[in-house]
């Protein structure tokens, strides 16, 4: 699966999208197929988000979605060596899925 | 320390106002990203993997109390409360807002420091030893020539669009603490057989995919000519290096390409027209930025005699303290590599506390070391343990310097956009493993990077670790007998690269071969290259 990711403006947080708008939470993204590519540019267009493109994704078991690359996932979460700067800090079990 | 003039403030506070613009037309959307992106990158602004980073240049390593404490705030007001101390004697933040940019710019420029030029295809911030003006060793402080050298650098019209970056050290010292060699300009003070002092030009070396060690195109060069020589160099450089593809375009390849005796023809040639044009700063500059480099007001007949009573505290002053030119004083290093840590990593309470030690024991004076450490230049034996105490009990007591604890390790995937796999779990678990057995090792330098652009000097390690992308999959190389010291040296990787695990198994395994092969008295950098790869290469593949 396809899904968007970029960057808010303001803030530089990585984001997500989630079929109607952006997300920090890589749980809200979805499939957005072979409109992926129109989706990051109309939404940068708008200004919606920073810097978007589009990356491959998989489905985990519980049909989850995740990045299919190290480099994204790590994105998605946060520094594997911070735990307490991730998105999750009070989950130890957060980050099981990244590398 | 250098303080600003009026020019050097008008210049900084014109640059935050200018940028202060540009960020709101970008958050209004008159600018496009594409537009933006180089103006943020001239302020060092860069968009890493997680948010903006912002890198802060601390010119030829130096900090005052002052600035340490500014660093600090900027931590805690605008960031998660750390900095990273890299390995080009800067300080990076990891999750600063575009909108905040503005007002931590301008409260860097209150105390006389900014990110100009901290990126993009210029001459980089000027590094230096980190024991200048405090060593015995040295000819002359190198400094001064440091700061004409920024002055002469910045906002340089000709110089802003370079076919690469561009990085120049100046040492003045036999002793290579600086990774000289290692930069596109390496400059080494030095006296010839008349007794002059002058400057020794080595140009073409760097890291990254092509590492090489920068020949000396000229053994002396008097100083009275040494921004006129740079400006040849770069000239040079600037006409014929290449533009066509950015992985061949560093000075090295240039030199490389050219051969030395040819680039240092057309340097020449290049110097005798600049020397018609009278471009040289005019000696009185050179003095008026002299006299802030003065050395402080050392205390005489002060005592030599430390009380080692306390094993720790012993350690701490055999591993992490070396002679001063003063008697009765030393430089301490406050490593920033505890036990498993982050290499280079101060929290906002960590910073203030050195800087509060900064003024209390240093002349109010701190340096950044390129092997990501804090040096404060001057301190009194007797206040050793004052100060040892002060660092224990914030975490910064660890006694490793060049031992196997005191990793370099550059941010790597779990920071950087670049990289290809984490350098920083790699350096945790070597120094978790390894550190136990720090007095046995003796010197031993790990460099580790997680890309071929080598920020983490994996290529100048006595141990380097290399991180790749294997298919998705980080994968790791090993490097053995570099060296960014006098005797500079470029390591070879040992064979097929090895999962996270295995490389540590794999570091250990050459302390192994290290530790069974040594004679007295050798470093395991000496006994690799006496003995050779192939030992090393039985071990971790036979």
């Amino acid at each position: 699966m396809k899904i968007v990711t970029g960057n808010d403006l303001k803030t530089g947080a990585v984001t997500w999208w989630t079929g109607s708008d952006w997300s920090i939470h890589v749980d809200d993204a979805v499939d957005a197929g072979d409109q992926a590519e129109t989706i990051a540019a109309r939404e940068e267009a708008a200004r919606n988000v920073n810097s978007p493109y589009v990356i491959e994704a998989v489905a985990d078991a519980d049909g989850k979605v995740r990045p299919a690359h190290i480099k994204d996932r790590i994105r998605a979460l946060g520094p594997t060596v911070r735990p307490d700067l991730t998105l999750k800090p009070a989950d130890p079990t957060a980050g099981n899925w990244v590398i | 320390m250098y303080k600003y003039d009026q020019y050097d403030q008008a210049m900084v506070d014109a640059r935050v106002a200018e940028f202060r613009d540009q960020v709101r037309r970008r958050i209004e959307g008159r600018i496009t990203e594409d537009q933006f992106k180089p103006l943020r990158l001239q302020n060092g602004l860069y968009l890493q993997l997680h948010a903006y980073m912002l890198r802060v240049a601390v010119p030829y390593s130096t900090l005052s109390s002052a600035q340490m404490h500014a660093l600090a705030d900027i931590a805690d007001k605008y960031d998660r409360g750390y900095g990273h101390f890299t390995t080009r004697q800067n300080i990076q933040y990891n999750w600063i807002k575009l909108e905040d940019t503005p007002d931590i710019l301008a409260d860097l420029a209150k105390v006389e420091m900014h990110a100009i030029q901290t990126s993009g295809n210029c001459i980089r911030n000027i590094s230096s030893d980190h024991y200048a003006g405090a060593t015995a060793d040295e000819l002359i402080d190198p400094r001064p020539y440091a700061e004409l050298l920024r002055q002469w650098s910045s906002f340089h019209p000709e110089f802003l669009a370079l076919p690469r970056k561009f990085k120049i050290c100046v040492i003045a010292s036999e002793a290579d603490r600086a990774a000289m060699k290692l930069h596109d300009i390496g400059i080494r003070i030095v006296k010839n057989d008349s007794g002059e002092i002058g400057a020794a030009f080595y140009v073409g070396g760097g890291m990254g995919r092509t590492p090489m060690i920068a020949p000396c195109i000229n053994p002396f060069v008097p100083l009275d000519q040494l921004v006129t020589y740079c400006e040849a160099c770069l000239r040079v450089y600037n006409r014929y290096g290449r533009r066509d593809n950015k992985y061949k375009a560093r000075i090295k390849i240039l030199v490389h390409e050219l051969g030395a005796a040819e680039y240092t023809r057309q340097v020449e040639e290049e110097f005798a027209h600049l020397q018609t044009q009278d471009i040289e700063p005019p000696l009185a500059e050179l003095e008026r930025i002299s006299t802030y480099f003065a050395p402080p007001a050392f205390e005489t007949g002060l005592s030599e005699e430390i009380d080692r009573s306390d094993p720790d505290f012993a350690l701490w002053v055999d591993t992490n303290t070396v002679p001063h030119k003063a008697p009765g004083y030393v430089s301490a290093v406050i490593s920033l590599k505890p036990v498993g840590g982050i290499p280079g990593d101060a929290s906002a309470e960590q910073m203030h506390l050195i800087a509060d030690l900064t003024k209390q024991y240093s002349f109010d004076e701190c340096r950044v070391t390129h092997t990501q450490n804090i040096v404060l230049p001057h301190v009194k034996k007797a206040d050793l343990h004052a100060l040892w105490t002060a660092l224990e009990a914030a975490g910064l007591g660890a006694a490793n310097l060049d031992r196997v604890g005191d990793i370099i390790a550059c941010p790597g995937l779990d920071y950087c956009s670049l990289a290809n796999a984490r350098s920083i779990p790699v350096a945790q678990k070597i120094s978790e493993r390894l550190s136990p057995r720090s007095a046995e090792l003796g010197e031993l330098k790990v460099k580790i990077s997680g890309c071929i652009n080598a920020c983490g000097h994996h290529h100048a390690g006595h141990i380097g670790v290399l991180g790749v992308d294997k298919k998705g999959v980080e994968n790791y190389q090993l490097l053995l007998g570099g060296s960014e010291a006098d005797d500079t040296s470029l390591g070879k990787i040992t064979g097929p690269g090895f999962d996270e695990a295995g490389i540590v198994d794999a570091v250990e395994k050459a302390t192994e071969v290290y530790l069974a092969q040594r004679t007295d008295g050798e470093r395991f950098l000496d006994t690799y290259r006496r003995i050779g790869i192939n030992p090393f290469k039985e071990a971790l593949y036979g």
